[in-house]
């Protein structure tokens, strides 16, 4: 009997607190949910006018048409097409250079170094993922400008090059972190089984790390991608701020010494000095949707990737 | 003979299929050093698989293997008993140099095996390992087809020209007839090897060293993951093969180094304590100490 006395005599501001800290904890964990559906809600709330009202926007238009005056007074066009491709091109590019550079080191990190090396070079990729993307496209418009200008003779250094450099570099941190996460979670047993059968160092990277880590190493790029997409800042002052596609039918399709204008670079630009409200700025949060639908695909891939891993 | 496997005389790796016979009329020559990529001066035959000679090994500054000298027999199982921690895996790790991964290890005395000393300068670690196959205490397939854990040896060794379909097929039906696993896989080779059950994939790893055609085969504690009847099996494989190849299995269980065992290594604190046949150590044992292991007395 006398056990179950002090719970009978609990204060009462006791079990009201209890409850209210359990309420609390609860509206934290599904605050995130929360603000994603909010923020989106947002974003589309400002864009339905234009969606859906009376001239709405042609859809096909708008993303086909290269043409983007948002500011014409007579006769303001829409055409988001330059931009995407702008997005497109600079991210391309920059995986291009990112993947191998963030696997060839997420590799080297993880299977060839000492580890001594190994605390030094993972400390120094941790310390260029906190640069902020200001301070790279700082680094965009100084030094790679003129390097862009000087190796490749282009008249201005500010082009899908030299985004992609910037994009590439800040990707990386996030490739080789997450690589080489996927590497280390590869048992040792394996490693053990084929060097006890004579295997040498690439076979071993091939035939046993690359296909165990594949998926972890997928995922790492996907997060690489989805980083460039999204990324504002850096680009905004690296590419040229053209709206210009660089794509074309001649050799090499993409050129990269083009200036080009990305979707977010676009926003981050046009929208302090457009009426709230205006088409302008309602077109601007459908380019917004555009890229949360992008960046939310890309990063929910990445996602079932690792599940993938994990569910095996 | 392959064009690529220089100084290979008896192992060409264009057979792949043909794992070693009992009477193989060659066998009597098995002891050159078939690991070294430069033929070695015929120095005659060795009756001895491995020789060591004050072996010390450490890691950082801890010593696991004290002034460890023995000559463990060609052809014969030998088993290596003694309590937890005294440097039995260690020992075995050794043999084919895969302790050389952990960048702390220090090594002294000298290791012969088939008569060469396998820290010498020219002895290449892959044809090292080749030779001397190694089984791990937890099974360890790789996480590929069944078929592919068989041939994976064959495919690191030769060059993709040299290996044809046919080859490997027979190489996966005779590596896996010898461990007594073709009945229950031949419809099954393409499925994963990780899928199989413990006592598969134990069988599926000493499988895999089969086509390799190696000298020796160091097991550690290969039953210890297995239920009793799993044992059983693969103590039946073993004795199976016994003979043919030269086997050293570390147990912690003393019942089964009895049964499989020729001769016997007794291992304390990294010391060899006691080496004979198996009846003499465990009926005769020299040493207190064996016999106090033997009876239960340490841990
Ligand atoms: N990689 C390593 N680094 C440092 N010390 C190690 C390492 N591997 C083993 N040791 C130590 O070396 C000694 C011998 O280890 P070893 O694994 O060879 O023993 P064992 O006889 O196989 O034991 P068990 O019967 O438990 O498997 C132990 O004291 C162990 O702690
Ligand atoms: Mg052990």
């Amino acid at each position: 009997m006398w056990l179950t006395m002090p719970l009978l005599h609990r204060p009462k501001w006791k079990v009201v607190g209890e409850g209210l800290v359990e309420w609390l904890i609860r509206i934290c964990g599904v605050s995130a949910v929360i603000f994603v559906f909010a923020i989106f809600f947002f974003v589309f709330w400002e864009a339905k006018g234009i969606l859906f009202g009376e001239d709405r926007l042609d859809l096909w238009k708008f993303l086909t048409s290269e043409e983007w005056y948002p500011a014409s007074e007579s006769n303001p066009r829409y055409g988001a097409s330059a931009l995407i491709a702008g997005t497109a091109s600079v991210t391309v590019l920059s995986m291009l250079i990112a993947v191998p550079f963030g696997l060839g080191a997420a590799l080297f990190i993880s299977e060839f170094c000492g580890p001594r090396l190994k605390e030094v070079l993972k400390i120094t990729i941790e310390l260029l993922a906190a640069i902020p993307s200001v301070v790279w496209g700082f680094i965009g418009i100084t030094i790679m400008n003129q390097l862009v200008m000087r190796i490749f003779g282009a008249p201005i250094g500010l082009t899908v090059l030299n985004g992609a450099i910037i994009l590439a570099l800040m990707s990386v941190p996030i490739i080789v972190s997450i690589g080489e996460d996927a590497l280390k979670a590869v048992p040792d047993s394996y490693r053990e089984a084929a060097i006890g059968l004579g295997v040498t160092r690439w076979q071993m990277l091939y035939r046993v790390l690359l296909p165990a880590a594949k998926n972890g190493l997928l995922a790492a790029v996907l997060l690489g991608v989805g980083r460039a997409i999204g990324e504002t800042m850096a680009v905004l002052m690296c590419t040229g701020h053209a709206v210009n596609n660089p794509f074309n039918t001649t050799f090499p399709f993409l050129h990269p010494l083009d200036s080009v204008r990305t979707l977010p670079a676009t926003i981050a630009a046009e929208l302090g000095e457009t009426a709230q409200g205006s088409q302008h700025y309602q077109v601007l949060f459908v380019i917004g949707l555009l890229l949360f639908t992008i960046t939310f695909v890309v990063n929910m891939t990445a996602d079932l990737v690792v599940k993938g891993i994990k569910g095996k | 003979m392959g064009s690529s496997s220089v100084g290979l005389e008896f192992h060409s790796s264009n057979d792949p299929g043909a794992i070693r016979g009992g009477s193989d009329p060659q066998s009597a020559f098995r002891g050159v050093a078939v690991f070294t990529k430069v033929v070695p001066l015929m120095s005659g035959t060795t009756q001895y698989a491995i020789t060591t000679e004050d072996l010390g090994l450490w890691y950082g500054d801890f010593q696991a293997l004290k002034d460890v000298s023995v000559n463990i027999r060609h052809g014969i199982i030998t088993g290596l008993i003694g309590p937890s921690g005294c440097g039995k895996t260690t020992f075995l790790r050794c043999c084919n140099r895969v302790n050389e991964r952990y960048g702390n290890v220090t090594t002294t005395g000298t290791i012969h095996i088939l008569g060469k000393n396998i820290y010498d300068p020219d002895v290449s670690l892959i044809e090292l390992r080749k030779s001397v196959g190694i089984v791990f205490q937890r099974p360890n397939p790789l996480p590929i087809s069944i078929y592919e854990n068989v041939v994976f040896g064959l495919r690191i060794h030769s060059r993709w020209s040299d290996l044809k379909r046919s080859d490997l097929d027979m190489a996966v039906e005779q590596a896996l007839r010898e461990v007594r696993l073709w009945a229950d896989l031949k419809d099954r080779l393409k499925e994963k090897a990780t899928t199989l059950q413990l006592e598969q994939q134990q069988k599926l790893c000493i499988a895999r060293l089969l086509p390799l055609k190696p000298d020796l085969i160091l097991m550690d504690e290969p039953c210890s993951a297995l239920d009793v009847e799993a044992t059983t099996a693969v103590e039946e494989l073993m004795l199976g093969l016994a003979g043919r190849f030269t086997i050293v299995i570390v147990t912690h269980n003393m019942a089964q180094a009895r049964r499989v065992s020729d001769e016997c290594i007794f291992m304390l604190l990294g010391e060899v304590v006691e080496h004979d046949r198996t009846e003499d150590l465990f009926l005769n044992p020299k040493n207190t100490k064996t016999a106090d292991y033997i009876e239960g007395r340490y841990g």
